[in-house]
């Protein structure tokens, strides 16, 4: 799925939190969304996501606006155009996970994942006849790897296998896009590269030559990316704290800081010493991966805010050479 | 191809698990149905005047005209009709009632502690009933109910609001605080009209009686449940997508204040309903959710239709033991599901996953 960002701002209660960004997200690809604290990441999420309507500027999906318009001149137009998707459209199209998100009662992981099929069942009494929603639930869970979890209860599950789940529930709704908001929380290192590497490898499966599988009717595309619908890939917009794992994992990089887009491209070209230090007020180096070849950021803390006021001359010196 | 058909192998074991499981639950729901008619016929036959079940069916069938009636004395008829077949009958549709309102509370605001009574919309309605039946305020009795039952949510909820989120505990503290002004209110104006047995009066108020039931009763309590629950149990696959928390919800497809309100409004008027012919009987609504979850899991469908058939069995059975174990005096049946409730209320709040609650 296409996701095209134009000049989107959004307020509260007069607050500006984002400020004309835009942006293009191609098919297929891994986007992740930098910034510090309150830099805007989350907002943009639930934005994209139609949770929240922008103040100004429009979203579009695949050429359709998301979310009711609450529009100006300019994207009062579009809509003439464009038809706008509702709440449920969007939530067949588009998954978000939130960060720490738990039930209310305790479930088992089938069930969590089960929640996934909502957006496709009939308003009023949900399908009685669910052996098509479990179809697609065990094969949500497969692609995470966790068919073993599913009769588990919630509470027993490491945080890394509660993602997991949450994942799977995500790709229940069969989405085009998966929007995860700082899935890394709370996850040890091991977990954090499992569940990024398993994101990868959704959208690079949905891109590409899995297809085949998915088409051919065999093995029901267990481990292969049908998840998405056929012939639009999977494409994924992540909320990241930690720049290496977003250097390693994404394709392109989106770099917010006070609401607005301060830098948008591939790694190597987001993620250099002048930005990094104006943005998160940050002293470092950054070197090729010694095997991977993508850039790798190594922090001073000599540079670290208020550390060393003296060290600051230095530190924009370096970052623009 | 090994693993296509270790696959479908797999697949084929898991429907019949879910097979099982359907079977279990459908089992279940007949179980207690059956039990609730049974338990219903039985709780007409109980009480200081010998009734069998015969002549409670006998007198079932003249009055609803079914053909080979046997004939029933005129005086046994009259009490299983006039007294005990509306009593049992309200208290089925109370129990129901408040317990469908207590899975729907602790669905929409994800509090495992939500219930009608502990939130204060019983001593709301309560309130709005008494206004109408002692000051004579020209209202219809249930709607004034209804509408101290929706003053009182919004009130506890506005209460217990603080940084855009509401916490279990915040919403109880603000629910008692809530449920003392109802009751409170509720006790003055009933002692302040006075005229007979104001402390029966108010004791029946505020622990709830199903003492004067009629076919008014009937009428008010089962249309009620009909009409709203009818709703409340469509909205089940709504009511699931509440279970990770409003942004989930929103993100499933789900408009979450519409709904939220919509759902929060269907049950005012389902306990407002409720009080108007019982007064405010607590702790049916906190614990048969509860009880149900153990039987037939968390997904809605099923619950809902469980906690409404055990939730009319449950009242019946406190009822009749509330007008029996003292007989000829009575308890208000409030004491019975209090005696009841506290426990399981106890157990819940010492469960491992409570403290999360706070």
């Amino acid at each position: 799925m296409v996701v095209i960002l134009d000049r989107v701002s959004f307020r509260i209660n007069g607050t500006p939190i984002l400020t004309d960004v835009s942006a293009v997200v191609p098919t297929g690809a891994v986007t992740g969304l930098l910034g510090p604290n309150g830099a805007g990441k989350s907002t943009l999420l639930r934005l994209i996501a139609g949770l929240e309507t922008a103040d100004a500027g429009g979203i579009e999906l695949d050429g359709e606006h998301v979310g009711g318009a609450r529009v100006g001149v300019r994207a009062g137009a579009r809509a003439g155009v464009l038809s706008a998707l509702s709440r449920r459209d969007t939530a067949r199209r588009v998954a978000l996970l939130e960060q720490n998100a738990a039930p209310s009662v305790d479930l088992t992981v089938r069930e969590v994942v089960l929640l996934g099929r909502i957006p496709h069942r009939s308003r009023v009494l949900g399908s009685f006849g669910g052996d098509d929603d479990h179809r697609v639930a065990e094969e949500s869970l497969a692609m995470v790897g966790g068919s073993n979890l599913a009769d588990r209860a919630w509470h027993t599950l490491s945080g890394g296998e509660q993602q997991r789940a949450q994942i799977a529930r995500a790709l229940a709704q069969r989405p085009s896009l998966l929007l995860l908001d700082e899935p890394n929380n709370h996850l040890d290192v091991s977990a954090q590269l499992g569940l990024l590497g398993q994101v990868r490898g959704l959208c690079a499966g949905a891109g590409s030559g899995s297809s085949a599988a998915a088409d051919s009717g065999l093995g029901t595309g267990t481990e292969s990316g049908s998840g998405s619908k056929s012939g639009s890939g999977l494409t994924a917009i992540i909320a990241l704290h930690d720049l290496n794992l977003a250097a390693a994992f994404c394709d392109q990089i989106l770099l917010l800081h006070r609401g607005r887009l301060v830098a948008a491209g591939t790694p190597e070209e987001v993620l250099r010493p002048s930005t990094i230090a104006m943005v998160y007020g940050v002293d470092c180096d950054v070197i090729p991966h010694p095997r991977g070849g993508h850039p790798v950021i190594v922090f001073s803390p000599a540079g670290a805010p208020g550390f060393a006021s003296a060290l600051t001359d230095d530190r924009h010196g370096r970052g623009q050479a | 191809m090994i693993r296509v058909v270790l696959q479908q192998a797999e697949r084929t074991a898991a429907q019949s698990h879910r097979g099982a499981a359907r079977v279990r639950y459908l089992g279940w729901l007949v179980l207690s149905i059956l039990a609730l008619v049974l338990t219903a016929g039985i709780a007409v036959t109980i009480g200081p005047a010998d009734v069998s079940l015969t002549d409670v069916t006998a007198s079932l069938a003249g009055h609803l005209g079914l053909p080979g009636a046997a004939e029933v004395a005129p005086l046994t008829d009259s009490i299983v009709w006039q007294l005990r077949l509306p009593r049992v009958l309200t208290a089925a549709a109370v129990g129901a009632g408040l317990a469908l309102s207590g899975a729907v509370m602790q669905s929409v605001t994800r509090n495992p502690l939500a219930d009608p009574y502990l939130l204060g919309l019983s001593s709301g309605a309560s309130l709005g009933a008494v206004c109408v039946i002692i000051l004579g305020v020209a209202v219809a009795l249930p709607a004034a109910a209804f509408l101290g039952a929706l003053a009182a949510l919004v009130a506890t909820l506005s209460i217990a609001r603080a940084g855009g989120t509401i916490t279990p505990g915040r919403a109880v503290l603000s629910g008692l605080a809530i449920a003392q002004l109802g009751g409170a209110g509720t006790s003055f104006i009933i002692f302040w009209a006075a005229k007979g047995d104001s402390y029966r009066e108010i004791l029946n108020w505020l622990l709830g009686s199903l003492a004067g039931s009629s076919w008014s009763s009937v009428a008010i309590s089962v249309s009620a449940l009909v009409l709203v629950g009818a709703g409340i149990v469509l909205s089940a696959t709504r009511l699931d997508a509440f279970t990770f928390g409003d942004t989930a919800a929103a993100s499933l497809g789900i408009d979450v204040n519409r709904t939220r309100w919509i759902l929060l409004g269907a049950v005012a008027l389902l306990t407002g309903a409720m009080v108007a012919v019982s007064g405010a009987i607590g702790f049916v609504g906190l614990i048969l959710p509860h009880l149900v979850r153990g039987l037939s899991g968390p997904g809605h469908r099923r619950l809902l239709p469980l906690t409404v058939v055990l939730g009319a069995l449950f009242l019946i059975l406190a009822d009749t033991v509330a007008r029996t174990v003292f007989d000829p005096r009575e308890l208000p049946v409030g004491i019975i599901t209090a005696l009841i409730g506290v426990p399981v209320f106890i157990v819940l709040i010492k469960s491992r996953k409570a403290a999360a609650w706070s």
